[in-house]
């Protein structure tokens, strides 16, 4: 049996890496050697057991199946079923490590093998120099020369492909398909932007699922994106190609590599603030700084009550709260989301997974209940947030995890004389002044480092199914976020 | 339990980086922040079990045991026996791979520890940054280039 092994360092984040490297069918656009590739059965590339079926440049002809495939770890297994060369028992495995120091990849390749006797040396070198060296140089020409096609699209106006997520009708994660997609010349009045990361919120599963009906698939979802401008439409005065924007707006489609949309929508990224953080931080912080500041204007010295106090608006709430000076109090699911909770701000996480709080918030209140309930949970807790809140307090049903809630009974709202607000971002943001305001303010918190906001699960676009449902099995701790 | 995780690239040969840093008493010839250490019992400094003693820069002492060493994965894992910092059940590993595109190293250094919540996150900073980023830019430094 023979060995292989080779190694390099790629300079690119490895989420950019394994974004590309994921695909199984990706090969021949990135490998000097591939000529042409398909899978077989016309199955999706990252289904494990699918079989590539490829030639390369010198005629060769081969089919390998996938084995084991993990965006976890970043892991690729594979082994060849049948090749016109003369490599058995043949099974690969190529793994990325990120390299913390410089925000770079190491890319790891290895295989085993057995040869006809004789040919051992001349086909080791074939897989490690023909496969493997030259599929690092490869990949870092290809990586160059992605960002180079987008710089040079600019000047020739017209349509563009990219890729997207698009929903193929309402219901589980694995109806989001990434497909090629034609992306217009902006219009007047529009910007299109080359996105390099997407922020993934609770309402795009609403909007999946159908509980929202914003779309009709098929359509592409999404509301939350960064990048840099490629280029815009007539009468657009405050962006160039090459600036650094993000945006979170209305109209669903942020999950793709290329999107135009209205210029009053988009707003600038201070040049400190990553792709990602943006793409993390935009849409949740301007969802915290209308809760805090618009909706309800908390004062220093209340008490609040923040529900999933470790995802990604929560966790957002918590620091802001805490910098308002408000004493905060929050709903987790696991005790390492309350660590995390705690380190962002919150003083009393309650770690709770069936959305029973109320005795506990009145216990840590002196029986008074808190000032103002900030709820994404909505039907599951909300019998539990009634009790929970105080006497003339505040209860801000700002999302639905669990399903609309229900009506409140008149008299029971009387009985506290309970304010009740069901605000929707979008209707504060629609004002061009207003939304800019906002994230301004947002990018300021940011800044200044009184908000961290680290995106803590970065994932390829292409794996946005995965990253639903991690998200809707309450997986995830902060923000998660595609990267393009 | 708080996971830390940092890596960086040596520009020199992983046998040579690993000569280097597979010696247990040998971190004051490399890192910064080691003022002197020595193996306590006379042990020599690569049999399994053995304890280091030594001391900061900045006064203070720390013991650490070595619990592997692996001159064929070039990786060794350490825990922490007593020291200032204030963590529990300290365990660290340092691995080194070859990259075989320009015989350089990746070197990874990662721990894995508890401490009371209020400290965690200045413990993590101060051990990925502090001692793990600070000894491979020594590193880089000794073996000359970038």
């Amino acid at each position: 049996m023979q060995r292989v092994t080779r190694s390099a360092v790629i300079d690119a984040p490895l989420e950019q890496v394994w974004a590309v490297l994921r695909d199984f069918n990706s090969h021949d656009a990135w490998h000097p050697a591939v000529a042409k590739s398909h899978i077989e059965n016309g199955e999706p590339a990252d289904q494990v057991g699918c079989v590539r079926n490829f030639e390369l440049r010198d005629g060769a002809k081969i089919r390998e199946q996938l084995l084991a495939l993990s965006d976890q770890d970043f892991i690729s297994t594979y082994c060849i079923l049948d090749a016109t060369v003369p490599l058995r028992r043949y099974v690969a495995t190529l793994s990325l490590k990120r390299v913390t120091d410089g925000n770079r990849t190491f890319w790891h390749w290895q295989s085993t093998f057995e040869t006809p006797p004789g040919r051992e040396r001349e086909l080791a070198d074939m897989v490690g120099r023909g496969v493997y060296e030259a599929g690092f140089e490869g990949l870092r020409r290809y990586l160059r020369q992605g960002s180079r096609a987008a710089v040079a699209t600019r000047s020739t106006a017209g349509e563009m492909t990219g890729q997207a997520i698009v929903l193929k009708a309402f219901g589980g994660a694995d109806q989001l398909a990434y497909e090629n997609v034609a992306v217009a010349a902006p219009a007047p009045g529009e910007v299109r932007v080359r996105q390099r990361a997407i922020g993934v919120n609770f309402i795009d599963v609403y909007v999946r699922r159908g509980d929202l009906r914003m779309v009709t698939p098929p359509a592409p979802i999404g509301m939350e994106a960064a990048g840099t401008v490629v280029d815009v439409g007539a009468n657009v005065h405050q962006f160039l190609p090459g600036d650094a924007v993000a945006y979170a707006y209305g109209v669903p489609g942020a999950y793709a590599t290329l999107r135009t949309l209205p210029a009053e929508q988009v707003v600038a990224v201070p040049a400190g603030i990553e792709p990602e953080t943006a793409a993390a931080v935009l849409f949740k912080g301007m969802t915290a700084e209308y809760l805090l500041h618009r909706v309800n204007q908390l004062r220093a010295g209340e008490t609040v009550l923040v529900h999933a106090a470790a995802g990604g608006v929560g966790l957002l709430l918590c620091q802001w709260a805490k910098h308002i000076g408000a004493t905060v109090i929050g709903t987790v699911g696991s005790d390492d989301k309350a660590r995390i909770a705690r380190e962002h701000g919150c003083d009393r996480p309650l770690v709770t997974r069936d959305y029973r709080f109320a005795e506990e918030v009145k216990a840590l209140t002196g029986g008074r209940g808190v000032d103002v309930v900030f709820d994404g949970i909505g039907r599951a807790a909300a019998a539990e947030n009634y009790e929970a809140v105080a006497i003339t307090g505040h209860w801000v049903s700002y999302g639905q995890a669990t399903g609309p809630v229900p009506a409140l009974d008149p008299a029971k709202q009387a009985a506290k004389s309970l304010r009740m607000s069901r605000p929707v971002l979008f209707h504060y943001t629609s004002d061009a002044r207003r939304l800019n305001e906002m994230a301004k303010r947002v990018f300021e918190m940011v800044e200044r480092r009184i908000l961290r906001a680290v995106p803590r699960h970065l994932m390829p676009l292409a794996a946005a199914a995965t990253a639903h449902r991690a998200l809707e099995a309450r997986q995830t701790i902060g923000a998660v976020v595609l990267v393009a | 339990m708080i996971r830390v995780y940092t890596s960086s690239v040596v520009d020199a040969p992983a046998d040579a980086v690993w000569a280097l840093v597979r010696d247990f008493n040998g971190l004051p010839k490399w890192h910064p922040s080691i003022a002197e250490s020595r193996i306590e019992g006379n042990w020599p400094a690569d049999r399994v079990g053995c304890i280091r003693n030594f001391r900061l820069r900045d006064g203070g002492v720390i013991r650490e045991q070595l619990l592997s060493l692996s001159d064929y994965d070039l990786q060794c894992t350490y825990s922490i026996l007593e020291s200032p910092m204030g963590v529990e059940n300290y365990v660290a590993t340092l691995k080194l791979t070859p990259v075989t595109d320009g015989s350089r190293t990746f070197a990874e250094w990662s721990a894995e520890f508890e401490a009371p919540p209020a400290r965690e996150r200045r413990l993590a900073d101060d051990i990925g940054q502090g001692v793990f980023q600070t000894g491979f830019d020594a590193l880089k430094g000794y073996f000359g280039r970038r």
